[in-house]
């Protein structure tokens, strides 16, 4: 905690000189340009979903969402989300444990494998199941005889969104675990902590807020990822169709108050967990800033 | 002590029947993979099978769905979606199957009328008033006009909108292929956009207003008139068209393996009983036995001079397809995508 010390003085100098020297019509020109642009392109499509979700009335709107079909889909994503999550959770964190902690040969690979899913486009995320447990793949002829359905069932959809997902637990922990160094973590050893203890005592304390922020970004990316899972789905009504999908369906069949109102609770279940975040940075401010995350 | 276990074994069986209280509890589920504008059709005929099912038989079938472009949702079937039926767009789709062995090559003389129980053709849907005056194939080709049609790569309903125009010009041009072909290229340089399924083009031109007119499934341009409004578009209909027939199939190696054989062909069977030829015709189709029709909805149908893709001139799918749509068929040497608009 080396660095703790020397953050204060590093705010007394800047507090010394003012950093911003533009002028006022400068200042609400970027102001409003920035506001302007949230308000254009975040806030009015968002808007917009609700507006038309509740067109129809409210009983058209409860009755979209628990509808059958709609109710499956909403299943399906919170199940996926249930597994996908808590799978990059354990993933993310040994990835970040190891390049933060540990040297060893091969290490940037590890660094660079953990950034594919963001380079390559979702097509391709579904695709590849697809060239693998698909009938005409490699593992093709073997889970036909075993009579396992991965592709079009739930499993691809699990392994296609966990696949998308990969990267934001770890690309959280891994700067802010190499940032905090490892000294903590020998100093908890020297004085006779158990490698257990060490990690629930002191690695995740210091990590948590870090963590909190990967989980909802996956969590978010997990119920909201349409293309790979489009790829893998097979698009069965009430069985394999997840909630992107299924507002997509109900758009093309002409039901658009009802596509809305799915899209409407897709957002909403996204909002929640940024809320929660919000909520939880609020409430626990002075611990966020004594981990030196934002 | 008895008491209190068989309260704990009512209240288990109460969570459990909670939890599974939504899943479908059938003797047999059936999967129908259909390609995109027969949604409404088999909400309609499926519900009437399964309750004629229970009747017959006491047993209690589910039937999931799956729709997509006719091209993709064969491609999804060789790949190992589980269908225990095929209902798509055309026979050439069916084809493919077939040649990934899921599907044994007698596939369409199991069932009357080339396995197609119902038919249609293909129209023009215009906005109302019909502003550029549209009312044949040859006014498609003209400078102004914007056409919207789906990729005939991805889409069985493109593909028989592309046979469409080429009989007409066949037979307007005096047969020639070159004739035919400079028509092609023609139509397809007013085609701003290529969407990969028929409901995606519907929603290009009806939703987000662009091109001038549709070229559709029948059933698919009436429909859109019921769910969008008479008061926005028309329904022109060329003097020459072709006869689409959506075929549909039992896939063999699913329902051998999973031992519904039975249930689906009796499931395609009844698609030609005369309940579910009414629903055909309810639904916009042309039903392929129509006597049992109701005669308010086969008033519908215009009558126009229909081609047949057994016709000399396409010689059946087997042909049609390599020579027109393959990698580098005739689609592609006419076709050049659009930069603008």
């Amino acid at each position: 905690m080396t660095d703790a010390a020397i953050a204060p003085l590093l705010v007394t100098e800047q507090r010394g000189t003012t950093v911003t020297t533009e002028q006022w019509p400068v200042r609400i020109l970027l102001i409003g340009v920035a506001v302007a642009f949230l308000v254009l392109f975040l806030f009015m499509p968002l808007a917009a979903v609700f507006v038309e979700a509740f067109r129809a009335g409210i009983g058209a709107y409860f009755a979209a969402i628990t509808e059958p079909d709609a109710l499956a889909a909403i299943r399906l994503t919170l199940l996926v989300a249930a597994i996908a999550v808590p799978a990059n959770v354990v993933f993310g964190l040994a990835a970040s444990w190891a390049i933060a902690k540990f040297e060893f040969t091969g290490k940037s690979v590890l660094n660079t494998l953990i950034d594919l899913p963001f380079s390559v486009s979702p097509v391709i995320s579904g695709l590849i199941y697809v060239l693998l447990f698909g009938g005409q793949g490699y593992f093709g002829a073997f889970l036909h005889s075993e009579n396992i359905q991965i592709i079009f069932a739930l499993p691809g959809i699990v392994l296609a969104t966990i696949f998308v997902t990969f990267p934001f637990v770890a690309r959280e922990l891994v700067p802010l675990m190499q940032e905090q160094g490892t000294q903590d973590e020998e100093a908890a050893l020297s004085l006779g902590a158990s490698g257990w203890k060490t990690f629930f005592k002191v690695t995740l304390p210091n990590i948590r807020w870090a963590l909190l922020y990967g989980v909802v970004l996956c969590n978010a990316r997990a119920m909201g990822e349409f293309g790979a899972v489009s790829v893998v789905s097979g698009h069965i009504r009430g069985k394999t169709n997840t909630m992107p999908l299924h507002v997509e369906i109900l758009y093309n069949e002409y039901n658009f108050a009802a596509a809305f109102a799915v899209a409407s609770l897709l957002a909403l279940l996204a909002l929640v967990t940024l809320v929660i975040k919000v909520a939880l940075e609020w409430r626990y401010a002075d611990q966020i800033a004594a981990s030196r995350r934002h | 002590m008895t008491r209190l276990r068989s309260t704990l074994a009512a209240g288990a069986a109460l969570i459990l029947t909670t939890l599974t209280a939504s899943a479908v509890f059938a003797d047999t589920t059936l999967l129908n993979v259909s390609y995109d504008p027969t949604r409404e059709l088999y909400k309609a005929v499926n519900e009437a099978f399964i309750k004629e099912w229970k009747a017959k038989t006491g047993e209690t079938v589910a039937i999931e769905q799956s729709h997509g472009g006719s091209g993709k949702q064969a491609r999804a079937v060789i790949d190992g979606l589980q269908a225990d039926v095929v209902t798509l767009g055309l026979g050439g789709d069916i084809d493919v199957i077939v040649k990934a062995g899921k599907i044994k090559p007698d596939w369409q003389k199991r069932l009357a009328n080339n396995s197609s129980p119902y038919t249609s053709t293909i129209v023009f849907l215009v906005r109302k008033g019909n502003p550029k005056g549209i009312k044949d194939w040859d006014d498609l080709v003209k400078k102004d006009v914007a056409v919207i049609t789906p990729n005939p790569k991805t889409s069985g309903g493109a593909r028989w909108n592309y046979l469409a125009a080429w009989a007409y010009a066949d037979s307007k041009y005096g047969h020639s292929e070159d004739k035919d072909k400079e028509f092609i290229k023609d139509l397809y340089a007013n085609v701003p956009v290529l969407d990969s399924g028929a409901r995606g083009s519907t929603t290009t031109f009806a939703e987000r207003g662009l091109g001038d007119v549709l070229i559709a499934w029948e059933n698919e341009a009436f429909l859109a008139i019921n769910e969008l409004g008479a008061d926005k578009f028309e329904i022109v209909v060329p003097s020459l068209s072709v006869k689409a027939e959506p075929p549909v199939a039992v896939v063999d190696e699913v329902v051998d393996s999973k031992g519904t054989r039975k249930v689906a062909e009796a499931y395609l069977n009844f698609l030609y009983t005369p309940e579910a030829q009414k629903i055909i015709a309810h639904n916009y189709y042309r039903p392929s036995d129509p006597k049992d029709a109701d005669p308010k909805d086969l008033a519908r149908f215009p009558d126009l001079k229909l081609v047949s893709i057994d016709d000399p001139l396409f010689g059946g799918w087997s042909k049609a397809q390599p020579k027109h749509f393959d990698d580098g068929g005739i689609f592609d040497q006419l076709y050049q995508p659009k930069s603008t608009n």
